[in-house]
């Protein structure tokens, strides 16, 4: 076991969620749960995360910031989606608005499907997540930087200069 | 004089007992907060895991200068340890500051030129106090070398209490406690994102990681000089201190910058001075 495992750190970012599976990830940093005796930290810095934990669902104004984020993050690195929106869209996959799960933007590593997904299963999707950053690692993959070529609005920006 | 062994022992023993230290302190801390907490070996699995990962920085310095930082902060200790010139030691400490600080400005990012900001601010706040505890060694033992500091049989902790009272409220600032953890911050917390780390990942962050640990065992070497004339006495109040620095760590909130400043100085310059004036006078004004 590399030491990767026993201190995976996350990012959250809260994409177009209702709040709900927000509330049940920080349930999981609470002394009930208590994720940090597993080395989990919330570090709400790209930079120095490996796991990027997503809640909700792709709109026009995260999508940019998503793939900002995982851009930023040094590789190896996994993508955790939390709750059903996060996963395919859930009950606003039809949203004039919604471009549908997060997967559509970003590869995602492990699925965690609920509405809102208990601490339970976002702890065992994280670790789930652990497996997959090993194997990562052991097979030097490294990951794709990802852009919206096809996106209209991200043209408009990308004109303006380098960023 | 210099002692070139207990330098070499420092440089291999420092980082496990500081990695130890910081490893007890979350847990101790997360027993406080009525969490299990992560096990004692964590910061060692951190480090290791930071040297698993890819180095990106945005500007290729940054790597340059946390190896400065790390080097000056590995001289400073291993010359206090040697028994070396106390005042080098401080200005090698301040270097090693400085070059923290160059890296945290070499990256064009917003936090990270706020963290830089902060942490010379805080330099400034806890400088005056540190050469002031030089000053009042040298009054209490008449020597500036700390292998004669630390083998004195003068209670220097008696000479110099509001010195030492002073020295541990830099302390604070210096072990990046909150309620002084304005620069950037370590467990789970987050200020400015991280401040000064904020642009550092994979290897470099590691190596700033080991840095502190360095510096934790410096500091507590530091405080142990104030009790140089018994080893028991010295090595448990060096424990009790740390766990007082934990205490104050979970019991208080992230004060304003300027209430930083202030207060260091204003403290440096009442209690050390104070201190220092009543030790002229009971010495008989010579020194
Ligand atoms: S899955 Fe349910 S709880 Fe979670 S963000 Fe979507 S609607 Fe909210």
């Amino acid at each position: 076991m590399t030491y990767l495992a026993k201190s995976p750190w996350i990012i959250h970012y809260d994409a177009s969620s209702c709040n709900g599976c927000d509330i049940e990830i920080l349930a999981c940093l609470t002394p009930m749960y208590d994720v940090e005796r597993f080395g989990i930290i919330n570090t709400g810095n790209p930079k120095h995360a490996d796991i990027f934990v997503v809640t909700g669902s792709i709109n026009e104004a995260n999508r940019e910031v998503i793939q900002n984020i995982y851009n930023q993050m040094s590789d190896p690195k996994v993508v955790v989606a939390v709750g059903i929106c996060a996963c395919s869209g859930g009950v606003f996959r039809e949203c004039y608005n919604v471009a549908g799960g997060i997967d559509k933007l970003i590869p995602v590593d492990v699925y965690v499907p609920g509405c809102a997904a208990r601490p339970e299963s976002i702890i065992d999707g994280i670790v789930t997540a652990l497996g997959v950053l090993e194997e990562k690692r052991n097979k030097h993959v490294s990951s794709p930087m990802v852009t919206d070529h096809g996106h209209t609005h991200r043209h408009r920006h990308a004109e303006g200069g380098a960023q | 004089m210099i002692n070139i062994v207990w330098a070499i022992v420092f440089v291999l023993v420092a980082p496990v007992i500081g990695g130890l230290v910081v490893g007890i302190d979350r847990k101790i801390t997360a027993h406080m907060q009525g969490r299990v907490g992560p096990p004692i070996l964590q910061p060692f699995y951190d480090v290791g895991k930071l040297f698993e990962k890819e180095q990106t920085v945005v500007n290729e310095t940054q790597i340059f200068y946390a190896i400065c930082y790390i080097i000056f902060m590995i001289f400073t200790g291993a010359l206090f340890f040697a028994g070396g010139d106390l005042l080098l030691v401080i200005f090698a400490l301040t270097l090693a500051q400085v070059f923290l600080v160059m890296g945290a400005f070499a990256a064009n990012s917003p936090y990270s030129y706020v963290g830089a900001e902060r942490e010379l601010l805080q330099i400034m706040a806890y400088e005056p106090m540190v050469i002031l505890a030089a000053v009042g060694m040298f009054v209490a033992t008449k020597s500036f070398n700390v292998s004669e500091i630390a083998s004195t049989t003068i209670p220097v902790v008696l000479l110099l209490p509001g010195i030492f009272l002073g020295f541990l409220y830099v302390l604070t600032i210096k072990l990046r406690k909150s309620p002084f953890d304005i620069s950037t911050s370590h467990h789970a917390h987050q200020e400015i994102v991280k401040g000064v780390t904020t642009e550092f990942s994979g290897p470099s962050l590691g190596l700033i990681e080991i840095s502190h640990w360095y510096e934790t065992v410096f500091l507590l070497g530091f405080v142990y000089l104030f009790f140089g004339f018994n080893p028991l006495i010295g090595v448990a109040a060096v424990i009790i201190i740390y766990l007082l620095e934990i205490l104050i760590d979970n019991t208080n909130a992230r004060v304003k910058w300027q209430l930083v400043v202030k207060s260091s100085w204003l403290i440096a310059a009442v209690v050390s001075v104070v201190n220092l004036a009543a030790l002229y006078y009971l010495s008989g004004g010579v020194p």
